[in-house]
């Protein structure tokens, strides 16, 4: 099989990516390893954040049928139930499909494969009840199963703040949410929101052991310093049946150390991440990023980045060559306005370190 | 210091007040008007959008505080649904002699029928008062964000923000 452009990952950077990339004539493959296009879209049950070019005030799983329906319009081959499990020399992808294996010959790739969750570890971590935050939020909005009745959360970045009230929403009690940081990490917002709702969040605490025996029944939190460093006979035990991590996520970035791509060390954007030039394009020729795996932000950004790497990438086999530079233009503007504030500085520091070291 | 510390303050009407999206005293007294509790600079502007008369700027870039135009706001309560962080209230000081009607997104089943009695909640989610549902609206435009009219004793309406609620399970 051929495609000019194969795309892995069918989030909302990937899907951007293959529309953008179709618009302008490019014939593409969209690759997704789930069942279901639209990577964490579809249990994102809040209203989006953003400006109104990026559908703020759509509810994310809304956001995430537009742009499935836009790629359906534009007829574009999608795959999914497949791995793409390597990629060889000279852009070759090995599928791993329902069927058997099969290889991919493309032009150009986009890598959107996204993030994965992080975790931390504790003495009873391995108990059942203890589970990424994430998978909390696929258990209540996509699978509608409640984890636990009684939550303890841990990290307060905008992933803690969101599903805590998506716990609460779906009839969990949330019985604290605790942030080493001396200062909640996502928006105060996301934390007035579960604050309204009574839910004490402990900043400075984290949290020290689960105990059970079988599954989470109670857990430890303790006072961390100014190091982080737990204080001792600071300890508070209360009972509990599901602790969640919110913890941060790191780029998936397999596929890009296969093919070969340079690295930067970008802790501000979750770890190593593939260098990228403003187009997105890695140190590979032809091989892109978008989205979470150029760096964690959320999904305003992983739209327009994919927006803009479907664009490079459809501009580099000579489609659309006048168009492109202007959309590419806008893309670049809006994506800067995302990144101002307290919130998105760092990121846009981070991102231009980043494009410094990168080939023009 | 290694005592019993107490969870993390809600933002306090203090803060509130120094923020463009919250209104004057005096425009509070003139009846209904939007009270936006937005304090950081994130980037998000739907509010701006969702307003027919223009009462809330934000402008370029989106990053800027929303600030409430308190001359044009009629307090018709249309941006309360449209902000994503549910940060957008309305109070009406001059509900009756006693009361005021405070309006607030309300995400939770089951919803309280209108003229039912609640208990009203501040920043903390704690109650500070019994009040009464005056309507419970949620037409399909608010996308899923019903919003509660709560008649409140008056002194208490720059800190109701909610009522307890929701799904209770177990």
């Amino acid at each position: 099989m051929d495609a000019e452009v194969a795309v892995v990952g069918a989030g909302p950077a990937g899907l951007s990516a293959s529309i953008e990339a179709a618009r302008l004539g490019a014939k593409i493959v969209l690759i997704d390893e789930n069942g279901k296009p639209g990577g964490q879209l579809f249990k994102q049950i809040h209203k989006f954040f953003g400006s109104m070019e990026h559908l703020a005030g759509l509810r994310g799983y809304d956001i995430g049928n537009k742009l499935w329906q836009r790629a359906m319009e534009l007829k574009i081959n999608v795959m999914l139930n497949t791995t793409v499990f390597g990629i060889f020399g000279d852009k070759t992808l090995g599928l791993l499909t329902t069927m058997g294996s099969e290889i991919l010959r493309a032009q150009r790739i986009i890598l959107a494969t996204g993030g994965s969750e992080n975790t931390i570890a504790f003495p009873g971590w391995t108990l059942p009840g203890v589970m990424g935050a994430g998978a909390a939020q696929t258990l209540i909005n996509v699978h509608r199963v409640l984890p636990g009745k009684r939550i303890l959360m841990v990290g307060s970045g905008n992933v803690g703040l969101i599903v805590s009230y998506q716990l609460l929403q779906a009839g969990a009690e949330v019985v604290a949410l605790v942030e080493a940081a001396p200062k909640i990490g996502g928006y105060r917002v996301h934390a007035a929101k579960i604050q309204r709702a009574g839910v004490p969040i402990m900043v400075s605490h984290t949290v020290k052991r689960a105990h059970g025996r079988d599954y989470v029944e109670a857990a430890t939190i303790v006072r961390v310093d100014d190091d982080l460093k737990m204080i001792p006979g600071t300890e508070k035990t209360f009972d509990v049946d599901t602790i969640c991590l919110a913890v941060g996520l790191t780029p998936l970035s397999e596929l890009a150390w296969m093919s070969g791509c340079k690295f930067i060390f970008v802790p501000t954007l979750g770890g190593h991440v593939p260098i990228h030039n403003e187009d997105l394009e890695t140190t590979v020729e032809g091989i892109y990023v978008a989205g979470d795996i150029a760096g964690i932000e959320e999904a305003s950004i992983a739209m327009e980045e994919g927006r803009l790497a479907g664009i490079a990438a459809a501009e580099s086999l000579g489609y659309a060559r006048e168009e492109a530079t202007k959309l590419k233009k806008e893309i670049k503007e809006r994506v800067q306005q995302l990144r101002r504030g307290p919130f998105g500085e760092d990121r846009y520091l981070a991102k231009q370190r980043i494009m410094k070291v990168a080939p023009r | 210091m290694n005592g019993e510390i107490a969870p993390t303050k809600a933002i306090t009407l203090e803060e509130l007040r120094n923020t463009p999206g919250f209104p004057s005293e005096k425009r509070l007294s003139l009846g209904r008007v939007a009270v936006i509790e937005c304090p950081e600079e994130i980037p998000c502007n739907p509010c701006e959008f969702a307003c027919p008369k223009e009462a809330i700027k934000i402008g370029q870039p989106i990053t800027n505080l929303p600030q409430l135009i308190e001359e044009r706001c009629d307090g018709c309560g249309i941006c309360i649904p449209s902000c994503p962080g549910l940060a957008i209230f309305v109070v009406d000081l001059t509900y009756s002699k006693t009361q005021a009607l405070v309006e607030f997104p309300h995400e939770f089943l089951p919803l309280p029928k209108d003229g039912q009695e609640v208990d009203a909640t501040d920043r903390h989610g704690k109650v500070l008062t019994k009040g009464e549902v005056v309507k419970v609206r949620n037409p399909k435009g608010y996308n899923s964000t019903p919003v509660i009219s709560l008649a409140v004793p008056r002194r208490y309406a720059n800190e109701v923000r909610g009522i307890l609620g929701g799904v209770r399970i177990g």
